[in-house]
């Protein structure tokens, strides 16, 4: 794998032809996909070296802001290839022949590995540019043409066995009429996406991945590739010995990424009326909390307990809220009514603890987000925690949320437009909308959402702006009462 | 507990379990050790040379169990002294924990804490699957099945492929054998089809083994559909709203109907619909709400945080359960449908069976180790050593090998690596 350093030697560009009609074989870039496995072996001025890399930043912090908003696959395409792209990373097909397509694709080929020097100094950075640019990829390879699809794979040389007819007979069961159609055969710990969802046939460790599925191979191939990539561009960094020159802008390119998505939950946020108690819990929960937090809380008052998880998602959710240990610990101990002393010292205080970074490793851990809590730890049975309108079956969701809103104004008529976005699988949409109806009477309306047409990314978001309309609220209030009592 | 550690328990069969072969690698020497002594005092992060060394610290501390992590890119006893981004799991054996509590709400002979001959049928099943398809599917062949000591069995895979798997390839692993998610409040806990599509083909051979388990289980020993809130439950499950009304009415006017007759019951209502014309969009969902029904009550139910993390801490074999007394004891997949936990030894019924054997010539410190051999201890230390057997073996094959390549490379004059 060629350092990048490789890219500042002399290696003249003979011609950069701009305004000639290139046909296709006379293309430096023939495709304008691009696994980025060379690295670009030319002089190049500073200043492209900086704006080519602007540029792609803008792109792939849309791409994460649009992973914080939880847009669709489909949404993102319009949002990143049409819209974004199009001001800064504009990338035509081949057969649009008016086009500077060489000067664009190298364009993106450069701007891939500048950052690449600029993102690879942690493992948080490298974590989130591999996402952002695996997403890119798959965002560019599901629009582009097949015939194109197919040339670009094939000059990629990937080794991929075909599995034989007679190993396809064995395995692929024949219940099915139909011919079995082209099995891909490779080790299945390449493709532990495809394993995890059951979209491939195993046998003796080996997966057996249907045709149709070959984009999913490509797509780990090329996460896989990149991570590899970035650890030896971390490991070769340090012998770059331009500190004057390139060094100040790959600092500016990685802060700009880090401010990209925000990091608003992981400090406790300030209640409005200072200290949040625990004996205060219980109003907060009937008046402000999101259903999921809303029924960990119900479940915790019923059982007087909660599993593992539960208590994870609940302690993070109030921590942030603004509940301090000391209160937490009371509140816990107050809520685990039915054990005694000794028991809960020590088999729950520890873990209060560890989650306000006080034993351990001392991890500050932020409150988990929508995406994460529907995302990540499937409830099982018995468990209490994740997002209802996800994980409760559709009955058992309506009579929960009649049952904790009713009073707040949900009605069974609303139940209707409700389950049809849970079906629809927008499930922040659906919370969002249960946010408006139970705060219209503080003047919320249909489509204004957590605040400015905002839908939930986070409980403590919908709890925020549900406490801070109260507060509103009762300031109005106060002004008015002040007005009447000097009259 | 002492002499337990002392005179029974197999130090150098789990040294050679886990190591692979005679002399100490790094599978032994970086690997992470837990003790939990009395008074729930918890010891992290010890390492040792050899088996030796292992049986020395265990005997002074005397611990009430002991637990087995992952081997380290340093000796975890140096843990303090090494920066913390240089020491990080690097290999660990694939496991498994099946927890009786998950069956909790289907299981009717008993609850929480206890477990008998008949709800034990359950883990019987889930590792007949779960041993099939790892076998058939993966291709693992070192499988040791442990007795966890009370409700439960431990799976641990020493391939070295499994060794070797990242946590996320492990969490894609658990994926694929799950099948049940859902929490309390989410009554159809088995999705797996995409629209009306027959079950994956992993999912259909599970299903074939478990459909005479749900018979034999489900509706005779246990009976699970005899309480209101059992065949409540199942009603649940039945996607055609004429069928459960008439059901429901059914059992309502007859409620002592035994789970046979009930299941029956579905069946005979099904048959009825058919007779009166039933399109056959509606008749595949309807058999696969019942095929999703048997895998729903049978099919294994596993712990997935256990076997997602490398650096997961599990029991090690042969520790005493504190509240049983019984050894966690290797037990065999092929005969497990004849494993009656009650017959596992307890600590006290080995250290009588001790107590009552002629004694042996003093002066040999050698004797202290092989006393298991002569107790009821012996088959199952037995089983741990043709296991092992096995996993030496691969070494073997494997060095000889390596060894035989840069043999023929020097030979040929060049050596690439």
């Amino acid at each position: 794998m060629q350092n990048n350093t490789d890219k500042t030697r002399n290696l003249a560009l003979k011609n950069n032809n701009a305004g000639i009609v290139e046909t296709h074989s006379h293309l430096r870039y023939p495709y304008r996909l691009n696994f980025y496995d060379k690295p670009p072996l030319e002089d190049i001025t500073i200043e492209d070296f900086e704006t080519t890399a602007l540029d792609r930043l803008r792109v792939l912090a849309e791409i994460e802001s649009c992973f914080a908003r939880n847009r669709a696959f489909k949404e993102m395409q319009t949002v990143i290839l049409d819209n974004v792209c199009n001001k800064y990373l504009e990338l035509n097909r081949t057969s649009n022949t008016l086009k500077p397509l060489d000067e664009e694709r190298r364009k993106d080929h450069i701007g891939h590995f500048v950052l690449r020097l600029a993102f690879c100094r942690s493992e948080d950075l490298r974590r989130r540019f591999v996402k952002a640019e695996t997403t890119l990829f798959k965002l560019r390879f599901d629009v582009e043409d097949t015939t194109e699809k197919m040339k670009f794979l094939n000059s990629m040389n990937f080794d991929w066995v075909l599995a034989s007819p007679e190993e396809v007979q064995e395995i692929v069961p024949s219940t099915s009429s139909e011919q079995p159609g082209r099995y891909y055969k490779v080790k299945w710990t390449r493709v532990p996406d495809l394993v995890e969802k059951r979209r491939v046939l195993m046998k003796g460790g080996m997966a057996y991945v249907p045709a149709a599925e070959q984009a999913s191979i490509v797509f780990q191939e090329f996460q896989t590739h990149l991570e590899k990539a970035l650890e030896a561009t971390a490991k070769a960094l340090p012998r770059l010995d331009e500190d004057t020159r390139l060094v100040p802008i790959l600092d500016n390119l990685s802060k700009g990424f880090q401010a990209g998505v925000s990091s608003e939950w992981s400090g406790a946020t300030e209640g409005p009326d200072g200290a949040l108690r625990a004996d205060m819990i219980d109003e907060m929960a009937y008046k402000h909390f999101p259903a999921c937090m809303r029924n960990l809380h119900m479940c915790l008052r019923r059982d007087k307990h909660l599993k593992h998880f539960g208590r994870l998602q609940y302690g993070l959710f109030l921590k942030i809220l603004g509940l301090s240990i000391d209160e937490a610990l009371a509140f816990w101990r107050k809520a685990f009514s039915s054990i005694q002393d000794d028991k809960f010292n020590k088999e729950y205080r520890y873990n209060i603890r560890h989650t306000y970074g006080l034993e351990g490793k001392r991890a500050n851990y932020a409150a988990k987000s929508c995406q994460q809590i529907l995302m990540s730890d499937e409830p099982g049975p018995g468990d209490s925690h994740g997002c209802p309108y996800r994980h409760f079956s559709a009955d058992n969701l309506q009579s929960a949320l009649l049952t904790m809103y009713g009073e707040h104004g949900l009605t069974s008529a609303d139940m209707p437009e409700i389950m049809n976005m849970v079906k629809a699988k927008h499930y922040h949409v659906a919370c969002t909308r249960v946010f408006e109806i139970t705060h219209a009477r503080q003047g919320v309306k249909k489509g204004e959402g957590v605040g400015g047409g905002e839908s939930v990314t986070h409980p403590n978001q919908y709890a925020q702006r549900s406490r801070d309309l109260e507060k509103k609220m009762e300031e109005g209030k106060e002004a008015d009462g002040d007005v009447v009592m000097q009259g | 507990m002492l002499a337990f550690y002392r005179r029974l328990y197999p130090f150098k069969s789990i040294f050679a379990w886990l190591n692979h072969e005679h002399a100490p690698t790094k599978l032994f020497t970086h690997r992470e050790f837990a003790f939990t002594l009395q008074g729930d005092v918890y010891l992290r992060y010890n390492s040792f040379a050899n088996a030796d060394e292992l049986k020395k610290q265990v005997c002074a501390l005397n611990p009430t169990r002991f637990e087995i992590g992952p081997v380290y890119s340093a000796r975890p006893r140096d843990k303090k002294t090494v920066r913390p981004a240089a020491f990080s799991p690097q290999l660990r054996e694939l496991v498994f924990d099946i927890d009786m509590t998950d069956y909790d709400s289907i299981r009717t002979c008993c609850s929480g804490a206890d477990i008998c001959r008949r709800c034990w049928t359950f883990i019987a099943a889930a590792v007949r699957v779960l041993d099939r398809a790892l076998r058939d599917q993966f291709g693992y062949k070192h499988l040791l099945w442990v007795y966890s000591g009370r409700r439960g069995i431990h799976l641990w895979i020493s391939d070295r492929e499994a060794l070797e798997l990242t946590d996320d390839q492990r969490r894609a692993l658990v994926g694929w054998l799950t099948i049940i998610q859902g929490g309390k409040e989410m009554h159809k806990k088995v999705n797996v089809r995409i629209g009306t599509m027959p079950l994956p083909p992993s999912i259909a051979s599970a299903y074939k083994m478990l459909q005479p388990v749900f018979h034999d289980l489900i509706l005779e020993d246990q009976d699970c559909f005899a309480s209101e809130e059992g065949w409540q439950a199942l009603l649940h499950l039945i996607p055609d709203k004429d069928i459960v009304k008439s059901l429901q009415e059914l059992w309502e006017d007859n409620p002592d109907r035994s789970s046979e007759d009930k299941w029956q019951d579905l069946e005979d209502e099904i048959e009825k619909k058919r007779g009166k014309g039933l399109r056959r969009a509606r008749q595949v969902i309807l058999t696969a709400a019942k095929e999703d029904i048997i895998l729903q009550y049978t099919y294994p139910r596993l712990d997935a945080e256990v076997s997602k993390h490398r650096n997961h801490l599990l029991k090690a074999p042969f520790c005493i359960h504190p509240k049983t007394g019984r050894v966690c004891v290797p037990v065999d997949p092929r005969t497990i449908s004849k494993f009656d936990p009650a017959e596992v030894p307890t600590v006290s019924q080995l250290l009588n069976e001790l107590d009552k054997l002629a004694p042996v010539q003093s002066g040999e410190g050698a004797e202290h180790h092989a006393d298991w051999e002569r107790t009821s201890l012996k088959p199952y230390v037995d089983m741990l050593d043709k296991h092992v057997m096995g996993l030496m073996e691969e070494t073997r094959k494997v060095k000889q090998k390596m060894g035989t390549s840069t043999f023929c490379l020097l030979a040929r004059g060049t050596l690439v690596y």
